[in-house]
């Protein structure tokens, strides 16, 4: 069932980026990692990550200007409305003493809920927040009161913390420390290189993958990598599933018309 | 131990067990396809192909409903020239396909049913009952003479068996079943998704980006089942049972109402690809319960009821 869903505040994260807040019972029981579908109508209805899962308060969507839809959310203001369904898909599994979360871009957006799930368990996970510049670095001040300094910045431009991706932040980390968990959410091409890092040093991943999702309900195949659908066997894949996948996972996906074409990103 | 057999033969199409998924239904990519027959299915069914890739719609392209859901892809597919080496990977591992496919004209389905048929699918289903397309592709299959001649296009060029799926929204679905048998089906799948609409009261409009959609899932079986009582008393081709069939329950009273196998789709979404054994292991329990050797057995045992 489609339901309404209220923007209550509206917080621009950088030039291209706001989060939208609203109250939804369902949204506010999901679980980090999930997703929604967002209908804007007159538009189109896409999929997007939990930015805030707060049980019986409010939850919020991370928004970057991308496409016609997602321009149409960026510019949403107080009291606009948008319909919802969801949330769906299997989310994080949370395990591991000392993990480590890597964001790229927006793909903060569903590891924020994440560290706060593993700071609710007594632990204080290692994030590596990073972005193109660092006026795109999202949910700074709240990761920092979360985690102090076990937030490592990176920027690709060196214009704040690491310079370089958040792969290659990752990469050195591993190098320095020891993680038990990975996880990761963000460009497809930057969680490629985590997963192989990961994997060479033995420590299990989880990664957020995107395919085009159209159905949500794991019946159309629109979205599917490998074996598995992505909006109902994930978004999250563990490090056994995304060996399965590997061969796809950071090269090929389906276009709308199910052709194969490359990942670029 | 009794010699039960959940076999069945489809005008020549020998399948293990007579479940099989609903076309469009994870159909779109190889592997799904190999996971719906690892999940128990006797045979797969492709997405509909057609002649160039499609597309399909923009989202909202579904939504739940009370009962069921309710969708518009929209015939999304690649093009059946290049499902050809997915129908050959499938093919490959044993796994029986069934090509699904359509057309805007009787020579795109001639052409593309040729197409198939070279590929090697084990059967065709001819769709000329998608009811989201009619804008651009028309629905052939809304009356009898159109019937008749894509099947008999579409015969004249396959190999395998063809079938033909039709659709819930006619006015008498055994006329136009009739002229399919006419046209040299080998059998009839019926039904399609029956043609519905939402409207979301908030927004004031309507959800579906295609304004209206097909309803599938349980709230579709009673009217599905008549349509196979009355095809299967109009016809003497095999009839596949199809929607809202969720479990054996549903299954069996399909085949009492004349289907010879039936193909499950929406339920996956609930019950997940084991949805096959499930209804498989099912109708095994039904067909030993009550002293049936086979599936043929319990075929149309409704029809003589009356």
């Amino acid at each position: 069932m489609m339901r309404t869903a209220v923007i209550t505040r509206v917080l621009r994260m950088a030039p291209d980026m706001v989060t939208l807040y609203f109250e939804d019972e369902e949204c506010s029981k999901a679980s980090p990692g999930q997703y929604a579908m967002i209908w804007i109508p007159g538009g189109e209805e896409i999929p997007m990550s939990l930015s805030t899962i707060n049980p019986g308060g409010e939850s919020s969507l991370t928004v970057r200007d991308v496409g016609e839809a997602t321009k149409t959310l960026c510019d949403m203001k107080e009291g606009d409305k948008v319909g919802i369904r969801g949330p769906f898909g299997i989310g994080y599994t949370i395990t591991g003493d000392s993990p480590l979360l890597v964001a790229g871009g927006t793909g903060v957006a569903s590891l924020a809920p994440l560290a706060e799930a593993f700071v609710e368990r007594g632990v204080k996970p290692t994030f590596i927040l990073g972005a193109k510049t660092e006026s795109d670095l999202a949910f700074r001040d709240r990761l920092e009161n979360l985690l102090g300094d076990s937030v490592v910045l990176a920027t690709d431009d060196g214009s704040c913390g690491f310079e370089g991706f958040s792969s290659q932040c990752a990469e050195k980390l591993m190098d320095e420390r020891s993680f038990d968990a990975v996880y990761t959410c963000g460009p497809e091409l930057m969680m490629v290189a985590v997963f192989d890092e990961a994997e060479s040093r033995g420590i299990p991943v989880q990664a957020s993958l995107e395919r085009y999702i159209k159905c949500a309900h794991g019946l159309c195949g629109s979205c599917a990598i490998g074996p598995y659908r992505v909006c109902m066997d994930g978004p999250v894949f563990d490090s056994e599933k995304l060996r399965e996948v590997r061969e796809d996972f950071g090269s090929r996906k389906m276009d709308p018309t199910g052709k194969i074409v490359g990942v670029d990103h | 131990m009794s010699q039960l057999s959940l076999s069945v033969d489809i005008a020549g199409l020998r399948l293990r067990n007579p479940t099989m998924n609903a076309a469009g239904v994870l159909g779109i990519s190889a592997p799904l396809l190999k996971r719906v027959y690892e999940g128990g299915a006797g045979a797969v069914v492709t997405k509909s192909l057609g002649p160039e890739p499609r597309s399909g719609h923009l989202n909202p392209t579904m939504v739940i409903v009370e009962g069921g859901v309710l969708n518009a892809m929209g015939l999304p597919n690649p093009g059946a020239e290049y499902f050809v080496s997915a129908i050959k990977a499938l093919r490959a591992e044993g796994i029986p396909v069934i090509a699904s496919f359509f057309g805007a004209s009787i020579d795109d389905f001639r052409d593309v049913a040729e197409l198939l048929s070279e590929a090697g699918a084990d059967a065709l289903e001819v769709n000329v009952s998608c009811p989201n397309v009619q804008e651009e592709l028309g629905m052939l299959g809304a009356d009898c003479l159109n019937t008749e001649k894509v099947t008999a296009a579409v015969k004249e060029v396959s190999k395998p068996p063809v079938f033909v799926k039709l659709s819930p929204n006619v006015t008498d679905i055994a006329e136009i079943a009739k002229a399919a048998e006419l046209g040299g089906a080998d059998a009839i799948t019926a039904v399609n998704t029956l043609k519905g609409m939402a409207i979301d009261a908030d927004f004031r409009r309507p959800i579906l980006t295609n304004v209206t959609g097909g309803l599938s899932g349980p709230a579709l079986k009673s009217v599905a089942l008549r349509c196979v009582w009355d095809v299967a008393k109009a016809v003497e081709v095999p009839v596949i049972g199809c929607g809202g069939i969720t479990n054996w329950r549903d299954a069996v009273e399909f085949m009492l109402a004349g289907a010879s196998a039936v193909e499950v789709g929406t339920a996956i979404r609930e019950r997940g690809f084991g949805v096959y054994e499930e209804i498989t292991t099912g109708i095994e329990g039904y067909l030993e319960a009550n002293g049936f050797g086979s599936v043929k057995g319990i075929v149309g045992l409704a029809q003589e009821a009356i």
